[in-house]
């Protein structure tokens, strides 16, 4: 019933023109009733266009004169009009000319054809690589060089639900926007890497003429060298399963200082995310921070509630050690307890080690209720 | 079919007053028995174009349901998941259901009777080849109604995908299986029918094109239906029994299904194009009142386009990153293949110059199919050229592509080919205005339904997405109006038919049609149960 009071809804929008009114061409994206391929924004996007025209406009005039042909023929050599059939049925000289002649033109599309598709496997000579993966239902985007080397985010449609399921009058960029968009300098010979996690899927942006196939276990190069400044957005274009309508790609084409801008940025990010130990790090960072190595490292053994496993991994919550003076418990961490399971843990660095101390401090009983309840990372590197 | 003529001969089957008792009193099996244990060839092509089309009904209505959810933006009746269900059932039904048993319907009735033969060879096992079909349609429906649903992977079930499916996969995987083991068996049965069982004198350059090119399908059908098989079955593996021929993680290669996918799919369009294109050499002669110009070179063309269709099929892969020189190789080899495809709808048309037409439906639909699905030809010779293909691949562009050869090029044929024959299948002249109607209806549907994908497909719209950016909304109403429009009108078809079969409507001549030439046309109508009980001579 919901379902169809949306489609209602959708209707009366349409009819009444609301959305007509709305829609316009998207940047970078298809325009209104587009009726052939965008020229886009690199060589080889424009290459493909006039291909393709030059191949619309043969097969046009090749249609236009054998129809032509035969709708003669129907409207003179009918029966109504007194046509009596002739008798020929074969002729070899037509015939051969039939078959040579079309064989000249596919020649003759076909040369300036080969051209692109070596031109487009050329990635040779680029300036810049990034690493697309596909995964179930978003893209993986990592630079392996150049200012931004390192840095890697996923990349998700950012279309709220409520526009889809037509509880919201849908957005300019319906479908085709994302959260983290691929950010490239303009006039750079970009490479791209692509590969998948799950199955296939295909990174596709019309207005840089590329598609290539996601293939997991597979890493399959093409490039795009973008001309102009701007957002450019395509789809998945590979039946990846469920949400395969809804990974969109976003490529965001800026100057070479907005990208080295940019690059930097992220680099800090992607520094902040790692750990610095001579940070001053607050109880609540390392509390969260210890959150996350507990989760990883310790709850195998120690369980999530800190109670251990009666009579193979001792219980934290509640344990003596961890209430009690903080140097015992950064030793243990960081020499493992021997005779038992409890190995070194010396090879996270100091902010986990001081972090996931401070959380087994901090959590359960403990209650930060023993001594030294917060331990920072200095105090581990000084104990090493 | 240059010189077939017919010579009576009086003094043979010496016996008549004996071969008619037997006609009438034990030969004819009555109820049931005769369907379900039938050996009759004719019996048996009734079942089969009963079955195809029932398989169209139900994949037509797969269409629809598509068409509704996509008529405006946004997710309104199904789920992405159903709705990639609907997508792959509506082409495996369509492909294995619909199409190519409906040719092979053709296939049993005619062949036969176009080549003066009394049934076809192996008639017990053509009675097998097609009860598996309803076996297998069940199966395939029955997907549906498993945990998961029916496998939601796309017709070409593609693997890394197929591996995440549930149980309906299984049975897709069953039910591909036992359709490809009917059509192989079908295959074989026309082979030996039209290579032992010719009329003497009827050689084989004397012989229908319909019955050429069922000769060479026949070969197509043998050489990839176990090609099909194999790379279903290394999937059930995979799926059950550990074996990694398409993980990646287990060290398979998800890119070696496809190359044997389309190995075997590629061939596969032909097989479902070059019957037709053997009706429609039967057709327009007749109507044209003037002998099929070429046949020879129809005959060269048709196993031209056999044989190509075996080096060209990763031209279905272009955007799957092959070297750059296998890239050429497929780009040029598909584009050859419109030579010997041109060369038949230039020798269509050469037929007509001159000719003494008549518009029946028949000869209706074989224009449409020639001006429609050269419109398909060219659209996939704009495809073979690899920077194109990888800028539309899997956009509506190859949607529009193939349903301009497919439905104008496989189902307009089988449309012309039921009137043709339909007054000797039921000894009734079918209702012509019913047929003009319904030759009508569909020609101007179903370009409002698919011309409009081309554009979808240019301006990047992707196939088999359940939901589109608002732009594109306007063509798909378009196409969902236009669906809707072919879908009702294919009920007209349902009715002049059922009209004929009802025994309503003028009594059929043994020749209905002036032009006509061949065998069939020289047994009464509708063709008794037995025909060519003593072979007729061709001279």
């Amino acid at each position: 019933m919901m379902k169809l009071k949306g489609f209602l809804l959708a209707c009366a929008m349409l009819v009444s023109g609301a959305t007509a009114a709305q829609v316009r061409d998207m940047p970078g994206g298809p325009a209104v009733n587009q009726l052939n391929l965008s020229t886009g924004v690199t060589e080889i996007a424009r290459d493909v266009a006039w291909l393709h025209w030059m191949m619309l406009i043969i097969c046009l005039v090749i249609f236009l004169g054998v129809f032509g042909v035969m709708f003669y023929s129907i409207w003179a050599h009918r029966k109504s009009k007194g046509a009596k059939s002739a008798s020929f049925h074969e002729s070899v000289g037509v015939e051969i000319a039939w078959t040579v002649i079309p064989f000249l033109i596919v020649i003759g599309m076909a040369l300036p054809a080969t051209r692109t598709v070596v031109a487009m496997k050329d990635t040779s000579g680029s300036d810049m690589t990034v690493k697309v993966t596909g995964y179930q239902w978003k893209w993986g985007y990592e630079y392996m060089d150049g200012p931004a080397e390192g840095v890697k985010f996923l990349s998700a449609m950012s279309t709220p639900l409520a526009q889809i399921e037509n509880r919201e009058s849908k957005g300019e960029f319906y479908l085709m926007e994302v959260d983290n968009p691929l950010v490239v300098p303009v006039g750079k010979k970009v490479r791209v890497m692509v590969t998948a996690a799950d199955v296939i899927h295909s990174w596709m942006v019309p207005d840089f003429g590329v598609k290539q196939d996601a293939i997991p276990g597979f890493l399959r190069g093409v490039w795009f060298r973008a001309e102009k400044v701007g957002e450019y957005r395509g789809q998945c274009a590979e039946l990846c399963g469920k949400d395969h309508a809804f990974m969109p790609i976003v490529v965001k084409v800026v100057t070479e200082e907005e990208y080295a801008a940019w690059a930097e940025g992220e680099q800090k990010k992607l520094a902040a995310l790692a750990d610095d130990p001579n940070k001053e790090w607050t109880a609540e960072e390392l509390l969260a921070r210890g959150e996350q190595v507990y989760g990883a490292q310790c709850v195998a053994c120690h369980q999530a509630n800190g109670k251990g496993v009666e009579g193979a991994f001792p219980a934290l919550d509640g344990s003596q050690i961890v209430l009690g003076p903080m140097a015992d418990q950064i030793d243990i961490m960081l020499n493992g307890v021997e005779g038992t399971a409890m190995q070194s843990f010396a090879n996270l660095n100091d902010v986990e080690l001081a972090a996931v101390i401070t959380y087994a401090r901090q959590s359960w009983g403990n209650g930060g209720q023993g001594q030294d309840p917060v331990v920072m990372p200095a105090e581990v590197a000084a104990a090493r | 079919m240059s010189s077939v003529t017919v010579d009576h001969i009086p003094g043979k089957g010496t016996d008549a007053s004996h071969g008619h008792h037997e006609d009438h009193a034990h030969h004819m099996p009555h109820g049931w028995r005769r369907w379900l244990f039938a050996t009759n060839h004719k019996d048996i092509g009734t079942m089969y174009l009963i079955f195809s089309f029932a398989m169209f009904l139900e994949g037509g209505v797969l269409a629809l349901l598509l068409r509704t959810e996509l008529f405006v933006p946004g997710i309104q009746f199904f789920q992405p998941e159903l709705f990639n269900q609907f997508t792959t059932m509506h082409g495996l039904i369509m492909v294995f259901g619909a199409i190519m048993p409906a040719f092979v319907g053709f296939a049993n009735y005619m062949i036969p009777l176009q080549i003066g033969a009394s049934d076809m060879a192996f008639a017990r096992m053509n009675n097998f080849s097609f009860w598996l079909l309803p076996v297998a349609a069940i199966l395939l429906t029955a997907s549906f109604f498993v945990p998961g649903g029916a496998t939601a992977a796309g017709w070409t079930l593609y693997a890394p995908l197929t591996l995440q499916m549930g149980p309906g996969m299984d049975l897709a995987i069953f039910a591909v299986h036992i359709m490809g083991a009917s059509s192989i068996m079908g295959a074989i049965n026309i082979i030996v029918t039209v290579l032992n069982m010719r009329a003497p004198g009827m050689t084989l350059m004397k012989m229908p094109l319909f019955c050429w090119t069922w000769l060479i399908t026949a070969y197509l059908l043998i050489a990839v239906m176990p090609v099909l098989a194999a790379a279903i079955t290394m999937l059930l593996t995979d799926r059950h029994f550990g074996t990694g021929f398409f993980n990646a993680a287990a060290g398979g290669d998800p890119v070696l299904y496809q190359h044997i996918f389309w190995f075997f799919g590629h061939p596969e369009v032909y097989i479902m194009i070059l019957p037709a294109f053997g009706i429609v050499s039967a057709i327009v002669p007749a109507f044209a009142r003037k002998k099929l110009f070429g046949y020879a070179s129809m005959v060269y063309a048709t196993a031209s386009i056999a044989i190509l269709s075996f080096i060209v099929w990763a031209h279905h892969m272009f955007t799957t990153g092959m070297p750059v020189t296998a890239q050429l190789y497929f780009m040029y080899a598909t584009m050859l293949i419109s030579i010997p495809t041109g060369v038949k709808v230039f020798n269509w048309v050469a037929t007509m110059w001159k000719g003494s037409m008549t518009f029946e439906t028949p000869m209706l639909f074989s224009v449409g199919f020639i001006f429609v699905f050269t419109i398909g030809g060219f659209t996939g010779l704009i495809l073979s050229v690899a920077p194109i293909d990888i800028q539309v691949h899997d956009t509506y562009y190859v949607v529009a592509h193939f349903h301009y050869v497919l439905v104008a090029g496989s189902l307009f044929a089988l449309f012309a080919g039921t009137y043709y024959w339909l007054p000797k299948w039921t000894g009734r002249m079918y209702d012509e205005r019913l047929g003009k109607w319904h030759f009508w209806m569909s020609m101007i549907s179903f370009n409002v339904t698919f011309f409009p994908m081309h554009f979808l497909g240019l301006a990047g719209m992707p196939r088999r997405y359940v939901d589109y950016a608002t732009q594109f909304t306007d063509f798909h109403m378009i196409a969902t109006v236009g669906a809707f429009w072919f879908g009702l009108s294919q009920l007209i078809f349902l009715w002049a038919v059922l009209k004929a079969y009802a025994g309503k409507g003028e009594i059929a001549p043994a020749k209905p049609w002036e032009g006509a030439e061949g065998l069939e046309w020289t047994v009464p109508s509708p063709a008794p149960f037995h025909t060519f009980e003593t072979p007729p001579v061709v001279k």
